[in-house]
């Protein structure tokens, strides 16, 4: 059941990511990436982690998205126009192959044919186990990641807001 | 019983129920408006117009349902339906009562064999998390609804509700989280657990009675940031009919007009289930059983039955003479019902040596509380109309201004103050 449902989920996030690269309407592409987010959110579930689950789907697929999904129709972004693509445009298949069968091997030499993913298996993926270890042992990192957003948001009002004489 | 099957039969039941209600939820508001504004409301359909909502799907199923030629078809089709499941989807996870525990019952030809069964889909470890994250995604519907209808109105329609949803989605998780401070769990059921008993022996322990002032504001804030999320008056920009014609749904007609109607109404009732489990304390009665709370559906029952039997007396038309009786029957009976229940939830000793009485304490152990958890849902269902009647809309700087500087820094220091006191005092 569980690799099952492993084997959908994965289906839907590979082809909703494929769909996102070749879909030529920025709205298509969007509506892709969330999909992509959802399915990504259902493998969280299935491997313990609710809570992180659930982040990913209220600040991923639920806020990060509608403001994409906002700014591209606020932009009012048309259908991509692709010109002829020559021979030499296919160029570029031959590479991701290539770089897609190192990132294979990679893996599969790492990691023993023997040694099997166990769904749920994972105890810790609870709001209180997350909120217990960045409180706790993680605090510093948290902190200083909390502050690095804050430098963040201060720096884009500041490059965006119109200059005041 | 098999657990799959007895789920199949859970889903079925609250499906239904909650289509129904649905249905009877707008037959309501119409009503409820139209005493307001000092009219009648419907009433040609049925006595007091109850079989309008019927007549009313008979009327959207049969419409023609056309398609404007200049629509991206795709995403128009698409958005009705994302609405309705991302509408529906949330009642899973909701508890509408404490557990059914029927024992075996032998009545001769009929056996009826052992239940037990939480009055609830799925019991979820983050349930208040499952529930701001899939209301949530009921966005895209609006959003995609209003682009791809590709009419300005609409698109306008569809814009203000992506902003209008990022803007109170903040205040209104900052506000949910000040009882989960208190209760410190996230599943619908801890949450309720944890808001049973009294304060000197009659004050509920819900969660707006306890830490006061600060759960009165946070409620307040959820319920404001609620009606932004679902669209409602004072904040239904999304669909400001003065300005936008129709908003989001100017293009829509038919089954897929029905849709969006259906999941704004089935968000509204999502919300206030949620705002009763989080702050009304779910299913515990208002005050004590000892003291008899248990007996006021039966006395509702019973006000009903007379004022149906005093208008029989004086009857306003001939027919009244003999429906306003039946009426008043029936009522009677589910006046006794109700209270040979809440007779046998207050003293279970009555039903000692009797499996049939035993079995129906069973049952209403397990309904009373349902009736408890309707009744503040539907109060709240009504505060939800009454404020439609009563308040004008907000322009559209000021429901930005109002969330960003109003309710945000109110919501982060009441949080802060609540963290503060659960850290010295909790």
């Amino acid at each position: 059941m569980d690799a099952l449902l492993f084997m959908i989920f994965a289906a839907i996030a590979v082809v909703c990511g494929i769909s996102l690269v070749i879909q030529k309407h920025p709205i298509s592409s969007a509506l892709s990436l969330i999909g992509v987010m959802a399915a990504l959110a259902a493998l969280y579930l299935l491997l313990g982690g609710e809570f992180i689950a659930a982040a990913q789907l209220i600040v991923y697929a639920g806020a990060i998205m509608v403001l994409f999904v906002f700014v591209i129709m606020l932009l009012n972004a048309g259908t991509e126009k692709r010109g002829r693509r020559m021979l030499a445009n296919y160029a570029d298949l031959p590479i991701l192959l290539l770089f897609l069968g190192i990132v294979a091997a990679f893996i599969a030499n790492r990691m023993p044919p023997t040694e099997q993913v166990i769904f749920g298996n994972f105890k810790g993926g609870t709001a209180l186990d997350i909120g217990r270890a960045l409180f706790t042992t993680y605090l510093l990192p948290f902190e200083v990641t909390s502050i690095l957003i804050l430098i963040a948001i201060l720096g884009a009002i500041v490059l965006a807001r119109k200059e005041i004489d | 019983m098999n657990f799959l099957i007895l789920t199949v039969i859970k889903a079925a039941v609250v499906a239904f129920v909650l289509l129904t209600a649905l249905a009877y939820l707008q037959w309501l508001e119409r009503k409820v408006l139209a005493h307001i504004q000092l009219r009648v409301g419907p009433n040609r359909v049925g006595p007091h117009g109850l079989l309008q909502p019927l007549a009313d799907v008979v009327k959207l199923i049969t419409k023609e349902d056309m398609m404007p030629s200049h629509v991206n078809s795709f995403f128009w089709f698409l958005a009705p339906f994302i609405a309705v499941m991302f509408a529906l989807i949330p009642i899973a996870v909701i508890p509408f009562g404490t557990e059914l525990n029927l024992p075996t019952l032998d009545l001769g030809p009929i056996h009826l064999p052992a239940i037990r069964t939480a009055m609830q889909l799925t019991d979820l470890n983050m349930g208040v998390l499952f529930i701001l994250g899939i209301s949530g995604m009921g966005v895209y519907a609006v959003a995609l609804a209003g682009w791809s209808s590709n009419n300005k109105y609409s698109l306008l329609g569809g814009l203000r509700s992506s902003a209008q949803m990022i803007s109170y989605e903040l205040p209104m998780a900052m506000a949910i989280a000040t009882p989960l401070l208190f209760l410190n769990t996230l599943s619908f059921r801890g949450i309720v657990d944890g808001q049973a008993g009294y304060f000197f022996g009659f004050v509920p322990k819900w969660i707006i009675f306890q830490g006061f002032p600060f759960n009165i504001i946070s409620f307040l804030l959820f319920m404001v940031a609620a009606f932004a999320e679902t669209n409602r008056v004072p904040f239904d920009l999304p669909e400001a009919e003065n300005e936008l014609v129709a908003g989001f749904h100017t293009e829509y007609g038919s089954m897929k007009f029905a849709a969006f109607f259906m999941a704004e109404y089935c968000n509204m009732v999502t919300v206030s289930c949620v705002a009763t489990l989080l702050y009304l304390g779910g299913w515990h009665p208002i005050f004590p059983n000892a003291l008899g709370s248990g007996f006021i559906p039966a006395i509702i029952f019973l006000g009903f039955g007379v004022i149906s039997f005093m208008h029989a007396a004086r009857p306003a038309r001939p027919f009244d003479r003999i429906t306003l009786p039946v009426v008043g029957v029936v009522a009677f009976v589910h006046a006794a019902a109700f209270g040979i229940g809440a007779l046998l939830v207050m003293k279970p000793d009555l039903a000692q040596g009797s499996p049939v009485l035993q079995w129906v304490a069973s049952l209403a152990n397990a309904i009373m509380p349902i009736v408890w958890f309707t009744g503040k849902v539907i109060s709240i269902l009504f505060v939800y109309i009454w404020v439609r009647g009563t308040l004008p809309r907000f322009r559209y700087d000021q429901l930005m201004s109002f969330a960003w500087t109003f309710m945000f820094p109110i919501a982060v220091v009441n949080l802060f103050i609540v963290g503060l006191y659960v850290a010295l005092f909790g």
